[in-house]
């Protein structure tokens, strides 16, 4: 049960929530994306409720949660044409290069349920950034990656904050990062 | 730049039937569970052709609604499941067009086949190849109808152990009133007499299901991703 | 008047009400239940066409009433609690399916037992009872919904949304049932309606009707006290009231 959370962040910021396990990270980023709804307390965006234009915020932000939510029958390319295209045309080039981009452009072709964790994890980072969104809420995105891997994460998530968009991520692991981090510590 | 209700629409549709198609023996097996019960019915009574023909409609109507159900399970299971479910609630679409999208393509991969594998069965059945106009007519009705129905049970048993069979308890008693109309059509038919009534009904109520059903699926859905 | 709709929706002052209300609710229905019953099974003339059987309708036609209701309550509560997240409507839905429940499960055995001397068979597919039996289906539906979920407020949510579907459903369970026994026309000419009603056999039905519906709402008000009790029992005033 989260009680008592207050958080805000504009363009260029970024909010790492931490904090040991079963504290509500998760769910915290759940109440920020709108799939739950607080029992007290509201989320806003650019000063209106969320509620009020449910659409329009879901078109602003990109949601990865822990599980890389992959239909393994589909290609990777496929998947995320599949739910990138749902929210804004993107020609099949600009999928390809973003999943060369996080380094997983050989597997474009490959049914997702033969790739890796890893790989998965970076087809659904492919995924965030072909959305193009300002509000990106990240659910443990370093999980099952290597250091590379992990470069990789830092680095985008570095180039997306710097360039005027916004970030919310929840991690354990401690994030060295260029841009300025605010740290939110959730205590059971 | 941002995709219309339309677009996604297709768009949805296309994904589910790709993935349908993907996995073929998936399609086929509510097809045979289908043709399984309606030889279940000729064994268990007699080969009697004009016996079986008092019988074939609400034969053909029963192991049609219990081969439905079979496949309803699955409509929004696999993609809870695996974490898709979210990304389409957050897809920017609204989860009403989603919704719409994958019933319809249920319908079109599992109602509809059984639409089409009727006359064989109906012929096994005894039924007069006069009344296949209106057996065919009255199971896509009636198999459309169904799948609204479902799409909502389904939504509100995606993380319910057993949920197939609850699916089946809640579905059944709503579905009663398709058997009665559905049934009847073809029992009109088969008479001689003008099903042309129970036809009206049966559209009447498929129409008045498309409409609501998908609010009640897309709030049902809602319901269980919180 | 909004601001007791605003009350209504806290469940402390709902538990209050409803304590308040148990011995009132269950006085009144001891004594238009007494009342029907004495006057409908002793006093009232018998109906020269069913002789005594047809006093089987004091507590038919009653029960059938308050089956097809309480399912329409339970279907308003949720609605209300759907809409406006108001959880004491989930409450109220919840204490209210099992009775609704119980008067279908009576009207069906009471109409299966009129029907012995009046079909010659305790079942004989009559439209109001096929009815009844699928909202007995629906009602195991909502419960069994209900039931089947780990967390109680995802299952009251999804138990709410299934007796609004199943609500536009009744009356055309109903039309669909009716239709369909008009079909199969068979030797019943005698229906369980009961013949035209004098006053002298009307009065003792409306007094059972009344009794049923405020015995409804005295065990309505006990079982929501339960179910309140159990929703909120984190809060502090449950631990006052247990107390106390």
């Amino acid at each position: 049960m989260l009680q008592g959370v207050s958080v805000s962040l504009g363009p260029n910021e970024l909010v790492h929530i931490s904090g040991p396990n079963g504290t509500g990270k998760t769910t915290l980023l759940r109440v920020v994306t709108g799939l739950l709804r607080p029992e007290q307390g509201s989320v806003t965006w650019h000063g209106q409720s969320i509620v009020r234009d449910r659409l329009e915020y879901q078109r602003a932000m990109a949601y990865a949660a822990h599980e890389p939510a992959l239909k393994g029958d589909l290609t990777a390319v496929e998947n995320l044409r599949f739910s990138v295209g749902l929210k804004r045309r993107a020609p099949l080039k600009e999928l390809q290069s973003a999943l060369e981009v996080t380094g997983v452009g050989a597997c474009a072709d490959l049914p997702a349920r033969v790739l890796s964790a890893g790989q998965r994890r970076r087809v659904s980072l492919a995924r965030v950034l072909a959305m193009r969104a300002t509000l990106w809420l990240l659910d443990e995105p370093y999980a099952n990656l290597d250091a590379a891997g992990s470069d990789l994460v830092s680095r985008l998530l570095q180039s997306h904050v710097l360039a005027g968009g916004l970030a919310l991520v929840v991690a354990h692991r401690d994030l060295t990062l260029d841009c300025a981090v605010r740290r939110l510590e959730l205590q059971s | 730049m941002s995709v219309g209700a339309w677009e996604a629409f297709l768009l949805v549709l296309q994904r589910e039937l790709r993935l349908s198609f993907r996995r073929p023996d998936q399609l086929l097996q509510p097809l045979v569970f289908f043709l399984i019960v309606t030889t279940l019915f000729p064994l268990g009574l007699s080969v009697q052709l004009s016996l079986l023909r008092d019988m074939a409609p609400a034969v053909l109507w029963v192991a049609a609604l219990l081969s439905s159900l079979l496949s309803l399970d699955s409509l929004f299971k696999n993609d809870a499941d695996d974490g898709t479910l979210e990304q389409l609630a957050l897809s920017g679409q609204g989860l009403t067009v989603v919704v719409v999208a994958k019933t319809l393509a249920h319908w079109l991969v599992s109602g509809l086949a059984l639409v089409l594998v009727s006359p064989i069965v109906g012929t096994a059945l005894g039924i007069p190849t006069a009344a296949f106009a209106t057996m065919l007519l009255s199971l896509g009705l009636g198999t459309l109808t169904l799948s609204w129905l479902g799409a909502i049970g389904a939504g509100l048993t995606i993380g319910v152990r057993r949920g197939n069979v609850l699916l089946s308890l809640i579905v059944l008693p709503l579905a009663m009133p398709l058997l009665i109309f559905g049934a009847g059509a073809t029992d009109r038919a088969i008479a001689g007499s003008s099903a042309a009534g129970a036809v009206y009904f049966l559209a009447a109520l498929c129409v008045l299901t498309c409409t609501l059903a998908p609010f009640a699926a897309a709030a049902a859905l809602r319901i269980t991703l919180e | 008047m909004w601001t007791w709709f605003y009350k209504l929706a806290s469940p402390p002052y709902v538990y209050d009400v409803a304590a308040r209300l148990i011995p009132w609710l269950f006085g009144v229905a001891a004594l238009t239940i007494g009342y029907g019953l004495i006057d409908g099974l002793g006093i009232a003339p018998p109906d020269y066409q069913q002789g005594e059987a047809f006093r089987m309708i004091y507590v038919h036609v009653p029960a059938a009433i308050l089956s097809v209701t309480i399912y329409t309550l339970m279907a308003v509560a949720s609605a209300v609690a759907l809409i406006w997240r108001i959880k004491v409507g989930h409450a109220v839905a919840a204490a209210s399916a099992p009775i609704g429940a119980s008067f279908t499960l009576m009207t069906l055995v009471t109409g299966s037992l009129w029907g012995k001397p009046m079909w010659g068979t305790y079942w004989a597919w009559d439209p109001r009872l096929t009815s009844e039996l699928i909202l007995l289906f629906l009602y195991a539906g909502v419960m069994s919904l209900r039931a089947a979920f780990e967390d109680p407020a995802r299952g009251d949510r999804a138990a709410a949304l299934l007796s609004v579907v199943g609500v536009v459903n009744v009356p055309i369970v109903h039309f669909s049932v009716v239709w369909w026994n008009s079909l199969h026309q068979g030797s019943t000419i005698v229906t369980l309606e009961g013949p035209k009603m004098p006053g002298s056999m009307l009065w003792p039905l409306l007094s059972m009707w009344l009794g049923f519906m405020l015995f409804y709402g005295a065990v309505l008000c006990i079982r929501v006290q339960g179910e309140v009790l159990n929703r909120e029992r984190q809060s502090a005033w449950v631990r006052e009231a247990v107390r106390s």
